[in-house]
């Protein structure tokens, strides 16, 4: 069965200089990037920042106040939601409350005008799909929230549109139904290969999910890159420190306090970025090597990781995440120690 | 309840008692003893040619004037929720300052309106669209304009109310399948706002059934419902009796409506 829903519809979407201003307050400027054809495609950033007003221009219910968007290479700027036939997934599932599970799903169909045998087998088939088996004849409010958003993925996804547009989606589920529906998403997406935009404020949501995250601040894009290259290679401050925990050294003539830092690229001053788990402990001064001397101030235990907070050069606050097993025993509150990485950790911003 | 509660509402049931709930049983005991013992007068209700046809039209009229009001009624709450600043305005005078003026003078407005010698009357036939004055008072039609028109705010309400929680996302999930918008009113907007429809039909149509003022003076006497004949009953060709057993009729029929309207709105504010 779940072969038959592998389609090959999916689009490319282009966005040329999208900017877009409520009154005097810019939402969004110069935005330019492509999204690929079957991508999954993280929009994530603080709220404020503009990812929203991103995705509801791309689905056509925000026109932009400049800039240009394609689809599939074709001028797609002026056209309405209602003829882009993206399916779109909102913040608190957005299902028609007088309608069944199946009259939900089937909706999109009706308005595409298939055949009742068609709509009907397309029907149960994602009923299938989701797991909601049994489920079709309830109403949404007799249904959890877990249950709700499948219902809210099936209809959208039904009618095989070429885009699929998520505004945090998961954002009123609990932490373990939230896990479980990002399984799910990453299933759906493979199963159906339909370019995913995807709207997020949370970063490990981002970072499970995507092919590509673009981050957002204050109305412009950071960074676009896969997870991996965004977290261990920002390339900004923000993106630096929005991701997880990031220590952030000041960086003069590549010393740090009068010891010379090796960096993997070109540069000699500014601030350098090093993840916490990239960081090593040494009790003594190492005599080569780049390193920083620091004064514990906390150390937590976390089972397969101790966190350290040290205060580091220039009073820097600095925390490291080791192994519990590479920890040294005895260690306390007020110890003097080195923190050290290896030259390529080490990101000058 | 606490015992606060009680001591709280207390006053307030003393009072209804003493005001209503009393007189109602007085009221009772006459439909049964008036002229004398028996069930006669219930008899004559459900019998009596003349009682059944007022009977007949005020349903009738309130079917009518409950369809034209909450249809109306609709158009305006659309306009209200849905519109710009101007619309919104407007809507709210319209609503507004008819409900600020009382029934009586509201009912001789449209008898100034409507009469032979009437605004419309003179009108048209001064623009020579008709010869002879057009009959718009002193008949159904007239009871039915006044009646519309005092109760479109008491219907707005309810429906203004449902359609501010239909949620926006619903509506633009229905535009992103390519939804049109004649099937998004019809097939989304509108059931999604049937609670508000119907509480604004049940309300509108117990405001209805006991219609004194607007069908005495728009109907001229002639389309006399059943809050008149009670009147008629009682003051002119008194039979006492059969005023009380139609006024016991009345009182249980609201009652019985009254209690679906409050099932209607309950239903909103428990959960499931």
């Amino acid at each position: 069965m779940r072969d038959t829903v592998t389609q090959t519809r999916a689009a490319e979407i282009g966005a040329t200089g999208i900017g877009k201003r409520f009154g005097t307050f810019t939402a969004l400027e110069d935005i330019s990037l492509t999204i690929a054809r079957g991508e999954f495609l993280t929009l994530l950033g603080p709220s404020g920042s503009g990812k929203t007003t991103f995705l509801m221009i791309l689905s056509g219910f925000e026109p932009p106040t400049t800039g240009t968007l394609t689809l599939d290479g074709k001028d797609m700027t002026g056209m309405p939601a209602e003829s882009r036939g993206f399916g779109m997934v909102f913040q608190g599932y957005a299902l028609f409350p007088h309608m069944t599970v199946a009259e939900n799903i089937a909706f999109p169909l009706k308005v595409q005008r298939r055949s009742s045998a068609q709509i009907r087998a397309r029907v149960d088939q994602m009923i299938e799909m989701v797991g909601l088996g049994g489920h079709g004849h309830k109403r949404p409010a007799g249904l959890s929230g877990g249950q709700q958003q499948r219902v809210a993925l099936a209809r959208a996804l039904a009618y095989e549109p070429p885009v699929m547009l998520f505004d945090e989606p998961f954002s009123a589920l609990d932490r373990n139904l939230r896990a479980q529906m990002q399984g799910e998403m990453r299933r759906l997406h493979r199963e159906t290969g339909t370019t995913f935009v995807f709207v997020t404020h949370d970063q490990e949501e981002a970072l499970t999910l995507s092919s590509r995250i673009a981050i957002f601040d204050a109305g412009r894009l950071q960074q676009l890159a896969p997870p991996r290259e965004v977290y261990e290679r920002p390339e900004n401050r923000f993106v630096a420190e929005f991701l997880g925990d990031i220590n952030i050294l000041t960086l003069k003539d590549g010393q740090i306090e009068g010891r010379a830092i090796t960096l993997p690229g070109a540069g000699r001053s500014g601030d350098l970025a090093i993840r916490p788990e990239y960081m090593g402990l040494s009790l003594a001064e190492p005599a080569t090597g780049n390193a920083v001397p620091a004064t514990l101030l906390d150390l937590t235990y976390l089972g397969a990781t101790t966190k350290l907070e040290l205060r580091g050069p220039g009073g820097a606050a600095m925390v490291l995440s080791l192994p519990t097993a590479e920890t040294p025993p005895g260690l306390a509150p007020g110890a003097t120690l080195w923190a050290t990485w290896a030259p390529e950790r080490g990101v000058l911003l | 309840m606490t015992r606060r509660h009680a001591i709280l509402l207390g006053p307030l049931l003393l009072f209804l008692a003493a005001a209503y709930l009393i007189p109602f049983l007085g009221v009772m005991r006459w439909s049964f003893t008036l002229p004398e013992p028996g069930v006669q007068n219930y008899r004559a209700v459900l019998a009596d040619p003349l009682v059944q046809s007022v009977l007949w039209r005020t349903l009738r009229i309130c079917a009518l004037v409950t369809v034209i009001t909450v249809a109306a009624a609709y158009m305006l709450s659309l306009i209200w929720v849905r519109s710009g600043p101007v619309g919104r305005l407007l809507v709210e005078l319209c609503i507004l300052i008819p409900f600020w003026i009382s029934v009586l003078t509201r009912a001789f407005g449209w008898l100034a309106m409507l009469s032979n010698r009437g605004l419309v009357n003179t009108w048209l036939q001064g623009l020579g669209i008709i010869e002879w004055p057009l009959v718009l008072v002193r008949n159904e039609f007239g009871v039915i304009v006044g009646m519309v028109h005092f109760l479109i705010p008491f219907a707005v309400f309810p429906i203004a109310a449902s359609m501010r929680n239909v949620d926006e996302r619903v509506l633009m999930a229905a535009r992103s399948f390519g939804a049109s918008r004649t099937r998004i009113f019809w097939q989304i907007f509108v059931p999604m706002t049937r609670p508000g429809i119907l509480g604004a039909a049940l309300l509108v149509f117990v405001f209805a059934l006991g219609f004194f003022i607007t069908p005495a003076i728009l109907g001229g006497g002639r389309s006399v419902m059943v809050a008149e004949l009670i009147y008629l009953r009682l003051f002119q060709s008194p039979d006492w009796g059969l005023a009380a057993a139609l006024s016991v009729v009345l009182m249980v029929g609201v009652g019985a409506l009254i209690a679906m309207l409050l099932r209607q709105f309950g239903e909103r504010t428990t959960p499931r």
